[in-house]
Parts: structure tokens; sequence; C-alpha cells
């Protein structure tokens, strides 16, 4: 019962600060709701029991990520107007009917598949053990999935490389 | 009762509110962030999911995303910046040297 | 249910009400402190020796004129000096001020929460503190505050990670991320984490000293540069929230180093006999002594330091703490799988 409300809750901020996100008109408020965002996303990391997660999301999306992109907003934004839109509304209708479409379809989908009787019975009963979520998520970082954490973090180190690159002023 | 139904279905309406904002906004800096809105959805499909399953591979795929995303967002920064400096526009309509 | 909700709301009212009294008079301590370093007496007009001085400090922020500049964006300038403060009083959620008391028949534990990712938790809120600096100098539609904002930010981002890294190597050496977890693994490993990883309790107090933009790493904010940074255009109860939120960031990492690296609300030798005297001092006490000879030891340094450039800065940030930090972590790490 409390599970439901703390879902609908979430759902609707999380949804709510994202439209505020593709809708404000000044790019600092876009990005102050992005980070808004991502808060109530890692809340909704915690209540389905990926505490870890649930962390990592707020170090580094919330407090990495997004001031990367605030930074680089008020790198840009020092005079300029706020876009002006060009012939705004052709695009947008399309762009609507495209989403409805994609919404209509992906929660037929997840509806019909989750109605089939094989998958009803466990329904969302108790996250994972507390205490164990770290342990378990460090286990299969380590053991399983070596080979993609080695990789991701060449991936990081080349990402680096390429940002101050091409941040240089002499490029 | 929440099932994982419920999370795909917010999974699913966040993704498409990222796609609109991808399709409709001109800011190039906003199509980013709704590109991390994208990567969001998809992160909150797989917890879901491994969080019924009690298997914690989900999240481990989850933060693989985010390092991705993280890469991701400082490459395309960075070559945002570098075009700011030559073209002084950040509107993907005037972004258009490789047209004929 | 009452457990769950009652027990929390009174410790978490009494954690806010205790913190914002220390800060008010971490204020005036600190000014006492610098005053006694330059042989002279400090505050001593208002009260005896000046101990009512903070009252009369925050009687002046309340009645003080409350300017907006022109053209500042409304919203996020009144935003910022809350975001600021808002990560560094949550932060005291999962700080251990002692082990357990015995009131009213019941046992309460004197922490508010233990969650298993405690210390992970302090580094995501120190993360979100960074917003309000950014958004507050550049909310203010002025060119100092800007420019000290974005100094100050990029000082704090570059020094938060090699303060994490300490945090992996204490991670590693304790084996939980609880906060409660890495005081029982120093009161079963009979050591305070200080004595066996000393490279990294300096390096986390160094990276402390930048994180909460106090001397000799406050160049963002001094008086004889920039104006005063990101807060110059903020007057009145405004400046009074950055103000508050500094000296509650102080005592958040005060608390964080005596936790990690200094035995928490352990009495020193826990586990020897003959020292069962030392009990009569409560944990909490044992706590609080921990960390206010932390907090002196900020001042100390205060008084005694010049400031650093700001491209110097940086360059101990980067070049120096960062790698420091890495091989901490390398060294810890093949020690411990050497050892077993």
């Amino acid at each position: 019962m409390s599970e439901a409300i703390a879902f609908y809750t979430l759902a609707a901020l999380i949804l709510g600060f994202a439209i505020l996100v593709i809708t404000a008109r000044s790019t600092v408020h876009s990005v102050l709701f992005l980070v808004a965002n991502f808060l109530f996303v890692a809340a909704l990391y915690a209540l389905l029991g990926a505490q870890f997660l649930a962390v990592i999301q707020v170090v580094v999306y919330a407090g990495g990520i997004v001031v990367l992109y605030l930074f680089v907003v008020m790198l840009v934004n020092l005079k300029r107007p706020p876009e002006v839109h060009k012939d705004p509304h052709r695009r947008s209708r399309l762009a609507f009917v495209m989403a409805c479409v994609l919404l209509a379809e992906i929660g037929a989908i997840a509806l019909w598949g989750y109605a089939r009787p094989a998958m009803t019975a466990t329904a969302l009963a108790t996250p994972m053990t507390a205490s164990q979520n770290v342990e378990q998520v460090g286990w299969l970082l380590y053991t399983t999935y070596l080979v993609p954490f080695e990789v991701a973090s060449m991936l990081l180190l080349v990402a680096m490389v390429g940002a101050i690159i091409l941040a240089r002023r002499d490029l | 009762m929440i099932t994982p139904a419920h999370y795909t279905v917010l999974s699913a309406a966040l993704f498409v509110i990222g796609m609109i904002g991808v399709l409709v906004r001109r800011n190039i800096i906003v199509i980013f962030m709704s590109i991390e809105l994208m990567l969001n959805a998809v992160n909150i499909n797989l917890v879901a999911y491994s969080s019924q399953l009690h298997n914690a591979v989900g999240q481990v795929f989850a933060i693989f995303v985010i390092c991705v995303a993280a890469a991701e967002a400082a490459i395309g920064l960075g070559i945002i910046l570098a075009f700011y400096r030559n073209k002084e526009t950040i509107n993907i309509d005037e972004m258009n040297l490789m047209r004929w | 249910m009452v457990e769950t909700l009652v027990y929390p709301l009174i410790k978490i009212v009494f954690v806010l009400t205790g913190v914002l009294i220390t800060v008010m008079y971490l204020v005036l301590l600190e000014r006492k402190v610098q005053a006694w370093v330059q042989v002279r007496y400090g505050p001593m007009r208002v009260g005896p020796h000046g101990v009512l001085q903070p009252l009369a400090d925050v009687l002046k922020l309340f009645v003080k004129e409350d300017i907006t500049p022109v053209r500042a964006d409304k919203w996020v300038y009144t935003a910022a000096p809350i975001i600021v403060l808002v990560p560094a009083l949550i932060a005291f959620a999962v700080i251990p001020f002692g082990s357990t008391v015995h009131l009213f028949g019941q046992t309460i534990p004197l922490y508010i929460s233990d969650i298993n990712v405690g210390l992970l938790y302090i580094a995501a809120v120190a993360s979100i503190g960074v917003y309000g600096i950014i958004l507050g100098g550049w909310s203010s539609n002025s060119k100092y505050p800007l420019l000290g904002s974005l100094r100050s930010s990029a000082q704090l981002i570059s020094y938060e990670l090699a303060v994490t890294m300490t945090f992996v190597t204490v991670i590693l050496i304790s084996g939980s991320l609880s906060m409660v977890g890495i005081v029982e693994a120093q009161r079963k490993g009979h050591v305070w984490f200080a004595f066996l990883q000393p490279l990294a309790c300096v390096i986390y107090f160094i990276g402390a000293l930048a994180e909460t933009n106090r001397a000799p790493f406050d160049l963002p904010e001094a008086e004889q540069e920039l104006v005063a940074g990101f807060h110059t255009e903020y007057s009145g109860m405004r400046f009074a929230l950055f103000f508050l939120a500094e000296y509650a960031n102080m005592i958040v990492v005060s608390s964080v180093a005596t936790t990690l690296f200094f035995g928490g609300w352990l009495r020193p030798f826990p586990n020897v006999a003959a020292l069962r005297f030392l009990d009569v001092v409560p944990s909490w006490a044992w706590f609080c002594l921990k960390t206010f000879g932390l907090l002196y030891l900020f001042m100390w340094i205060r008084a005694t330091f010049p400031r650093y450039r700001y491209d110097q800065l940086m360059r101990i940030g980067w070049k120096l703490l960062i790698p420091l930090a890495i091989a901490n972590i390398l060294v810890t790490a093949a020690v411990k799988v050497i050892l077993g």
C-alpha cells in the first residue's frame, strides 16, 4: 500500500519534471529540472531495493554529468536571448503523433505481456535483501562481468582524453 | 500491487518524453538532455526487472549505461563547445556546415 | 509504527537544533581563536566575554534589507542558498554520534539512520552541494559572483575526486560502506584507521579544507579577492544561509573524519580492560571531543597559513592529491591481497 503511494508519487514527479525539462524556456531552468528528475529516479531505485545504484545515480548523474551540462550552458548562454522557434507547429505535431503511437505500442506490449499466466504470480514482492545489495553488485562486476568493467574504464579514459583535446582553444 | 509492468509503462512514458524533446527542440543542449532522459528510462526498466527476478545483473547493466552516458556527455559537450567557438550558435538548424 | 516514525523525528529535531546552535557558536569560536592567535581578545562586549555575540549577529542578519539585483533570475536567486544549505544538513542523517543510550527503558541508537551505503550517501550529498554555489554566482547577474562561483565550483569538484578516493581505501580495510560498520571495524581491529592509513587521512583533511572553501583554499570567497566571491550580491537572511551552510559543512566534514579515521565514538583503546574507568565518559562525548578537536584544527590552520593562488590550488588538487590517492589505493589493495 505504502509502496503504491510512493511509486505513484515518484512516477508523477519524474514525468512532471521530464515534461518541464523539454518545455522550459530558459536552458538553465531545463538543467535544474533535469537534476530534480534524476534525484527522483534515484529515489525510485532506492524503492526498488537497488541502494547502490541509487547513490551512484546521484553521485555520477546528478552530481557529475548535469554539473557538466550546467557549466556548458553557463559558458554558452552568457548573452543569448531565448532560442527562436522556427516553424514549430508542423514538427511538433508530427512528433506528438509519433510519440503517442510509440507509447501506445510499448504500453500495450507491457500490459499484455504481463497478463500472461506465467508471470502474474510473482508480483514485485520483496526487494533484494538490503545488506547484500552492494556485495551482489560488486561480486558480479568483478567476476562475471570483469571484461566489460575493464573495457568501460578504457572507454572513460578515451572519453576524458577526447574531451580535453576538443575543449582546447588551438584545436 | 506494483508490478514490473507499471515500471515499464513509466519507463516508456519517460522514453517518449525524451524522444519528443529530441525531435521538437532546436537547442542542442536540450537535445542532449533529452537523450539523457531516454537513457534513464532504459535504466528504470532494467532495475525494475532486476528487482523482480532477484538478480543483480540488471543493476550491473544499468551501471554500464551510466558509464557510457557519462562518456557520451563529456564528448558531446566538448563538440558543442568547439562548434560554438567557431559558429557562435547552438541552434541545430544553423549547424549545416556539411550541407551542399 | 511509533518506532519507525516518532523516534527518528525526535532525533532529527535534536540533531538539527544542535547543529544550528553549534554553527552559531562556531562562528564565535572562530573569531575568538583567530583573535587569541593574533594576541588580542576578539568579541568581548556582548555578554560576558562575548558569549552572546551570535545572538547579536543573528538579529542583525534578520533585520537587514533583502536586495535582489536587477535582471537576476528570481527563482534561481532565491533557491541557491537553499540548495547549498539542504545538503549540508541532510548529511547528518547517517553520522553516528554515539553507540546507544538508555532512556525511559528503551535502548536508542545515537544515529538517525544507518543505511548500508552511508559513506557513498555522504559523497552524493557533497556533490549536490556544488549546485548552490554555481547557481548563486550565475543568478546574481554580475561579474564578480560569476567568476567566484566558477572558480569555487571547479575547486570543489576537483578536490571531491581526491576525497572520494580516500573513502575507497577506508572501505577496502573496513569491508563495509555503512558508517556504523566502519566504526565497528575500528573497534574489532583495535586500531584507529588514522594509524593504518595516515596518507589517506592527510589527503582527506586537505581535501576537506578545499571542499568547505576554508583557508588556505578560500580564494573564491576571500574579501581581498573578487569582493566576496559567489555570495557578493546576497544580503540579510540569504547571506546567513550561505554562512550557515559553510559552517555546517565544516561540522559534517569533521564528523566524517572522526568516524572514518579517529574511531568515531570509541574511547581510546576500547578493548583494553585496564582503561575501563574511561567509560564514565559517554560515547557521544568522545565523538564531540574528537570533532571539536578537528574543528579547532580547521581554525588553527586558517589563522596560520597564507592563501593559495588559484592555479596553485588546482595544481595541488590534480597533480598532487589525486595521484597520491590512487597510489594509496593500489598499495592498500596490494597489501590486503598479500596479507589475505
